[in-house]
């Protein structure tokens, strides 16, 4: 080994790799010569071997000092490598960063330390554990690549986090090494992707950018999990994380940015929620990835919550400003509106570095508009001063921009160059010249006084841009100076062979074009000229000057040419657009490297385009996590009218929401409704969770595992309503088994049934069918399936759903997102045939006040019927009550009271804890009016106040839609004769009401279902009531001019007769 | 990520190089020392710099260049970021970041190094969980080591990397149990010639100390939190306690760290302390000019003045300056061409003034310019937005604990243009 003495200090890589083949073979004396490192390492090599471990560490230290300085050591790798295993912890980081460093170059020797390694990687304590793999991974021997790989695949499945992260960094490393493990590598990325520990997310999804960043498909199911760690995940994961889900987001969603452009709520609106928070982050990095996905993501009006963060980036270091300052030069091009405000916050100091007063500038000039522009040309007459002449310079031509851009202070901006051009300084002078021509050229009409001025100065100026420019603009506009430019040729013709190449060019276009225009004078100056330049040094310049000798002066060999002379010489020439830098740098992604150098760098991943139709967002459904509620509850949330294309993702998120709202409660309220299957599922589940998660806070467990059980139970109970409909649809599919409706409702309105029916979906919608196939599917075969299931036991089915799962990871909200993936299917199925005519009962929604803000002392609310089956309990009708607090100071502690009658069943919202002021925040109630309308009185309180409310429902609030074929309809109205019929003519505004009015104005009062007729005058609507569900069926016959027969069948008696008066009343209107 | 990083002093010489992944060449840096020797000012080198294999992102700190090399695509900020962090850790550890403390330390620095990056990505950056590790080192401690052969390295295994208060080290015990916080604001200003103000605003960073034992939960509340206008917190304050309360509830890291930063709204005016009465002239005959500089208070809130310093960077064609001041020192540096007036308090008697000619280089043409002043000052015990803390409430430990607020007024970037 010791022939590696042999090379001293410099050798480097090479001649240590050569001295290994031999250092194998021989060991044992040293030979060779002696240098004065020599001695200085064999005096380290003495110590390294010795017995005491404080020489060891000694002799480490100053090897380290060596390899810190770039000096060679590695001649001591033999000697280093023998105390891998030492007791010592200090002494063994030190060989350990000593290995990593040479082993590539000493891999034979390396490979004697493995087994130590290996060892290691079975220790029981983790943290040696992830340190032994973490050095493993870090040799750079291409032998043991098996080995990395099994360790790899080990420690991705340990229990530790912290070994898991470190075999995510690991996957990194073994991909540099030897990129043909790609696949399998890509195998335990896979895994570690859905691991759930904030520890892992960040490492495993750098190592997902490093070896796979094409493989989208892997994020979908860890998509909606990734958002909601983020938050907790360390600050430099989440740059990554944020990074990679912008990336993600621009292939998966439809842009947000196109005219009524439908919004993802699942899946975005939490995310930025999540997000945005991130803006207050310490870390620049972190602010500024919240800010790109803002920027590339969020809908136009959200983009603006970025500002103030970016501007107060800029308070941070010189390194960290510049970055910042570039993103917000590219985003004030296209959007000003958004720094507007903060224009000075971009005003230049004298301390600041160069490019940072030129990327200020920059922001300036794409501020400015005509409302500012006088207070930033104000500000660019300081600078114009100023001492660094290369920002004076950049400051004249942002003035020459401004001018450009707003044609209010052209001539200002003009006059003002103008005047610099008597400016003592030659580079402000020159610019402002180059500037000038540049202006002139857009409107060259009235400026010759100018160029007159310029004419003047010429002399003066000796910097040659400028004076080329002065040569240029004289011939372009030499008919507006007649006299002057003959006169400057004059003098360009005594100075011409001093001049710089440049303006010798310019001075020969300029006797050409002084020769078309004004052949009479300066017919012998150009000669002159011409004859000069033909002699010239530079071929450029003689080269020109022939071309022009041919061009303008005629003979007989290019006559056909010399015709267009004048034409091609004194073409009118497009202005020349003066834009910024900036433009285009948004064909990168803001906050990348590839921004910053304006080029696509290394390993740039594009952002796509927005995909046209978005691709199946089911996809993500299957894990979700009810995101722990972190932020305010809800505050300011305001649902959007809905549209009838909206139908589907509007219904989803509606009951999203109120499943989180609720969740957030304490669990008292389940446990009246609960049923022993679902208690056993939430215990299970809390289990698993809390067995798992060594990360997130205990509380904070506890309250996701409730609120996973607690909306699974709802989804239960919410089984019930959707499943009276369902029977209806299913009957009407298959009227052989002759089942009468009433008997049929019977059996759905008990409970027991329904269970078995949910899980049945639960299957369907794991095998990954997407939600259109499905609601073909279940319309189908629901009928059979659900009397084959209900025979099966529940909770074995339930377990089915988690089997597929890996064991490390519960899969408790698997259930409970599949589950609402499913009722979306059924709910649309039952509707199919209907929902075209059905849907507009969720156009007009009727708001009803039921707090004054005054009488609430600030605190007003409002409600409204949603018009939806109620999550609670199948007899209650929801309600949704949308507080607002318009006080200046913040409610607490928003609950609801005392209530009357007594005996009325309501289930309140959640215990509101705070309203801040302006906010205001919408939660749903479900009441059981038991088919009455007598009004539910109740308490709303707060932390100070209480206030007796009341909520009336409308008659036609109690019912819900029902699904009747013409046929059933004419059955069921005919059991429902007599005493059950009430019927009246009403009279119609219109004779030739449409039917669609007719429908909208029914609609409006009611919440029935259409029943398709085969005749069209003719209309019928089918509904039950909410609480006992008893039919109640309307028809409509028109009769002759206005009048129509209103029809109301039902045994609720006192329901017809007002719902009678209401229906009248209406449609008088249609 | 981070491929390598060098540390580069100020005259260019590399004495520190660390490779995460495999070994760079240092001749690579070669396109940074070509950008520098363009430069005029070391500050203007710029950050980010593109080689034909390589990218060179670098920020200088503290006369030194901390030059990291990467070669794939990787958001800048998030290496500037990091690299100021690594800075930050060394002035943490060493009480100051400069080449000769690094080079003293350097085994601790590699060890540092070692730790929070693996294969260049990010692993260790709290201070609480490094020095759990690495122990900083004091001079007890490394004559105590130089004598036994110890080490600085923990023996304790990083176990704060896996809590969910990464940023506390467990089992912190304290004889006297005290927190501190320091109210810092800092006035950003642009003061036109006629004295009139441009542009001014607040800036205001809460820096804490804090020696509590165990596991305390504190709630720090203001009199006013709606002064401030946007922020940016230490990870270990809960953002939605500040949302909903404006309240400040955290636990806290084990020493000194930065409990947040803040912006005061702009639409509070802005109190200037002090105002300016300038000329500075250059005489169109002769190489000469003049300088009558007088500083007197403005609104001070009631508070004296201290430190108060001015700036001038001096154009390039003054030669030297025949100056007396009334009260305090004053120096010009030749090669840079500053001219610094150290003042000290501000007397609201006898307001300090600096007069006197300067001369300029012969045959110069008078300076267009006229330079800006930089005012640098202090004012105790006032935060001049009117922030004020309320009370801090400790929560989960039953000791008493001794907690201080102090507050601190300074000028920060406030520039008086001529």
């Amino acid at each position: 080994m010791s022939t590696v003495a042999l090379y001293n200090d410099q050798g480097g890589a090479e001649a240590a790799v050569e001295g290994l083949e031999t250092s194998s073979s021989t060991s044992g004396a040293a030979f060779g010569l002696f240098s004065a490192d020599f001695k200085k390492n064999e005096d380290l090599k003495e110590m390294l071997e010795s017995n005491k471990d404080s020489l060891k560490l000694e002799a480490m230290k100053r090897v380290v000092g060596l390899i810190a300085k770039g000096k060679n050591a590695s001649e001591l790798f033999p000697a280093v490598v023998k105390n891998v295993a030492s007791k010592n912890i200090e002494l063994k980081k030190l060989v350990y960063v000593y290995l990593v460093r040479y082993a590539e170059e000493q891999q034979d020797l390396a490979l004697l330390s493995i087994s130590t390694f290996q060892r290691a990687l079975k220790e029981p304590n983790q943290f040696i554990r992830a340190s032994a793999l973490r050095v493993l991974s870090s040799i750079r021997v291409s032998i043991i690549v098996p080995i990395m790989m099994l360790a790899i695949k080990e420690a991705a499945a340990d229990l530790s986090p912290y070994v898991r992260k470190t075999s995510a960094h690991a996957i990194q490393k073994l991909y540099s090494l030897d990129p043909n493990q790609k696949e399998q590598l890509i195998e335990v990325i896979e895994k570690l992707l859905k691991d759930k520990s904030t520890l892992v997310a960040g490492s495993v999804v750098v190592a997902f950018e490093e070896v796979c960043p094409d493989r989208i498909d892997l994020i979908h199911k860890n998509y909606r999990k990734l958002c909601n760690l983020l938050v907790d995940v360390e600050e430099w994961g989440q740059v990554v994380i944020i990074s990679m889900l912008t990336r993600y987001a621009r292939t998966q969603f439809t842009s947000p940015w196109t005219e009524g452009a439908m919004f993802d709520e699942n899946s975005e609106k939490a995310f930025y929620e999540n997000t945005k928070s991130l803006l207050q982050s310490r870390n620049t990095a972190v602010v500024m990835s919240v800010a790109q996905l803002y920027w590339h993501l969020a809908p136009q009006h959200e983009v603006n919550i970025v500002t103030k963060s970016l501007v107060r980036l800029l308070r941070s270091h010189r390194e960290v400003q510049y970055i910042v300052l570039q993103n917000i030069a590219t985003m004030s091009i296209q959007r000003k509106g958004m720094f507007e405000p903060h224009m000075k916050s971009f005003y230049v100091r004298s301390t600041d570095a160069t490019h940072i007063k030129t990327l200020k500038l920059e922001i300036l000039t794409n501020l400015a508009n005509e409302a500012n522009i006088s207070t930033i040309l104000r500000e660019f007459q300081t600078y114009v001063k100023s001492q660094d002449k290369a920002f004076a310079a950049a400051t004249i031509q942002a003035i020459g921009r401004c001018a450009t851009n707003i044609s209010e202070v052209t001539d200002t901006c003009l006059n003002g160059l103008v005047l610099l051009l008597s400016n003592r300084d030659e580079t402000v002078v020159a610019e402002s010249v180059v500037v000038i021509k540049k202006l002139l050229q857009t409107q060259p009409t009235q400026h010759s006084e100018i160029i007159k001025h310029m004419a003047k100065l010429f002399d003066n100026i000796t910097v040659s841009m400028a004076r080329a420019s002065i040569l240029w603009l004289m011939g372009e506009y030499c008919d507006r100076v007649p006299k002057i430019a003959p006169d400057v040729l004059r003098k360009m013709a005594k100075t011409f062979t001093a001049e710089e190449d440049i303006v010798k060019l310019q001075t020969v276009n300029l006797a050409a074009k002084l020769y078309l225009t004004n052949s009479k004078q300066t017919k012998l100056l150009t000669q002159y000229i011409l004859n000069l330049g033909k002699y010239d040094q530079s071929y450029d310049i003689r080269d020109r000057t022939r071309f022009i000798r041919q061009l303008i002066v005629p003979n007989e060999k290019n006559g056909a040419l010399n015709k267009y002379a004048r034409r091609i010489l004194l073409a009118p020439k497009p202005a020349p657009v003066l834009e910024s830098a900036f433009k285009d740098r948004d064909r990168f992604q803001l906050g990348t490297l590839s921004h910053s150098i304006n080029s696509k760098a290394a390993g740039y991943q594009e952002l796509s385009d927005w995909p046209a139709v978005a691709p199946d967002q089911s996809v993500r459904n299957v894990e979700v996590i009810e995101p722990v509620q972190e932020w305010a509850p809800l505050v300011g949330k305001t649902k959007k009218p809905k549209s009838t294309e909206k139908f589907y993702s509007d219904n989803e998120e509606e009951k999203e929401e109120e499943g989180s709202e609720s969740s957030e409660g304490s669990s008292s309220s389940s446990s009246e409704e609960s049923d022993s299957e679902s208690e056993e599922q939430s215990s299970e589940e809390s289990d698993k969770t809390s067995s798992d998660s060594g990360k997130s806070s205990s509380g904070s467990e506890k309250s996701s595992s409730e609120s996973e059980s607690e909306q699974k139970k709802k989804k239960k109970t919410k089984k019930a309503p959707k499943k009276n409909g369902k029977t209806a649809a299913a009957f009407s599919d298959s009227d052989e088994n002759g089942n009468g409706p009433a008997a049929r409702d019977g059996s759905t309105s008990a409970d027991s049934s329904s269970g078995s029916e949910t899980d049945s979906e639960d299957e369907d919608s794991d095998s990954d069918a997407p939600p259109t196939q499905q609601q073909k599917k279940s319309d189908v075969k629901s009928k059979p399936k659900v009397k084959g299931k209900s025979e099966k036991e529940v909770s074995l089915l339930d377990l089915d759903d988690f089997s597929p799962a890996p064991t490390n990871a519960p899969k408790s909200s698997v259930v409970s997102s599949s589950l609402l993936s499913d009722l979306e299917g059924l709910s649309l199925s039952n509707t199919s045939s209907t929902m075209q005519v059905t849907t507009p009962s969720f156009g007009p929604v009727k708001t009803y006040e039921l707090l004054h803000h005054m009488t609430g002392k600030g605190l007003s609310a409002k409600y409204h019927f949603p018009r939806q089956p109620c999550l609670y309990q199948p007899s209650m009708v929801a309600v949704q009550v949308t507080l607002t607090n318009s006080s200046d100071h913040s409610l607490e502690e928003i609950h609801i009271g005392d209530r009357s009658p007594a005996s009325l069943n309501i289930h309140c919202f959640n215990t509101i804890e705070r309203l801040e002021p302006e906010a205001s925040v919408t939660v749903s109630m479900g009441i059981d009016f038991s088919d009455s309308t007598q009004a539910a009185n109740f308490q709303l309180c707060t932390k100070e106040d209480q206030f007796s409310v009341s909520i009336q429902p409308a008659v036609g609030e109690l019912l819900m839609p029902s699904t009747l074929t013409e046929q059933d309809f004419s059955t069921e109205q005919g059991k429902l004769l007599g005493m059950n019929e009430t019927s009246a003519t009403v009279t119609m505004a219109t004779a030739s009401a449409s039917s669609q009015a007719v429908t909208t104005q029914v609609l409006s009062v009611a919440n029935v279902g259409v029943v398709s007729s085969g005749q069209s005058s003719l209309h019928r609507f089918a509904g039950r009531t909410v609480s006992s569900g008893a039919l109640v069926l309307v028809s409509l016959e028109p009769k002759e001019s206005s009048a129509a027969l209103l029809t109301i069948n039902t045994d609720k008696s006192v329901m017809a007769s007002m719902l009678l008066r209401d229906l009248k009343q209406a449609l008088a209107l249609a | 990520m981070i491929h390598s990083l060098f540390l580069i002093n100020h005259s260019g010489d590399i004495f520190l190089e660390k490779h995460w992944k495999s070994v760079i060449s240092r001749s690579v840096c070669d396109y940074f020392f070509e950008a520098k020797e363009k430069a005029v000012d070391p500050e203007d080198v710029a950050p980010v710099l593109q080689t034909p294999h390589h990218y060179l992102i670098t920020i200088y700190r503290g006369k030194l260049f901390f030059l990291s090399v990467v070669q794939t695509e990787v958001p800048p900020l998030f290496v500037i970021e990091f690299l100021h962090r690594v800075a930050d850790t060394f002035q943490d550890y060493f009480g100051e970041c400069s080449e000769s403390v690094i080079k003293d330390n350097v085994v601790t620095v590699y060890e540092l190094l070692e730790e929070m990056l693996d294969n260049g990505v990010p692993l260790a950056t709290e201070s609480n969980v490094l020095k759990e590790m690495i122990r900083p080192p004091t001079i007890l401690r490394s004559v105590v080591n130089t004598l036994t052969g110890g080490s600085n390295v923990g023996n304790t295994l990083p176990t704060g990397q896996l809590s969910n208060v990464p940023w506390r080290r467990a089992g912190v015990k304290y004889a006297n149990n005290e927190a501190y916080f320091d109210v810092i604001e800092e006035i950003d200003a642009i003061v036109d010639k006629s004295g009139t103000t441009v542009f001014a605003e607040i800036q205001g960073v809460i820096e804490a100390c804090v020696w509590l034992t165990g596991m305390p939960d504190l709630t720090l509340s203001f009199m006013n939190p709606r002064l401030l206008d946007d922020v940016s917190f230490h990870p270990c304050v809960r953002f939605q306690r500040w949302e909903s309360e404006r309240a400040l509830s955290f636990i806290p890291p084990d020493g000194n760290f930065t409990l947040m930063n803040y912006h005061v709204s702009s639409q509070n005016l802005v109190a200037i302390p002090v105002y300016v009465k300038q000329s500075i002239s250059f005489f169109e005959s002769g190489p000469c000019g003049r300088l009558d500089i007088t500083i007197g208070p403005k609104q001070t809130m009631g508070k004296m003045v201290e430190a108060l310093m001015v700036k001038i960077h001096m154009p390039k064609a003054v030669l030297s300056v025949n100056l007396t001041a009334t009260q305090g020192s004053h120096t010009y540096d030749l090669p840079t061409k500053v001219l610094v007036w150290d003042i000290g308090r501000l007397n609201p008697q006898k307001l300090p003034n600096l007069k006197g000619s300067l001369s300029l280089q012969a045959g110069a043409p008078k300076p267009e310019d006229s330079p800006s002043l930089n005012i640098d000052l202090k004012m105790q015990q006032v935060a001049i937005s009117g922030l004020k803390v309320n009370r801090l409430d400790m929560f989960g430990e039953k000791y008493k604990m001794f907690k201080g607020v102090k507050y601190v007024t300074k000028a920060g970037k406030f520039q008086v243009r001529t």
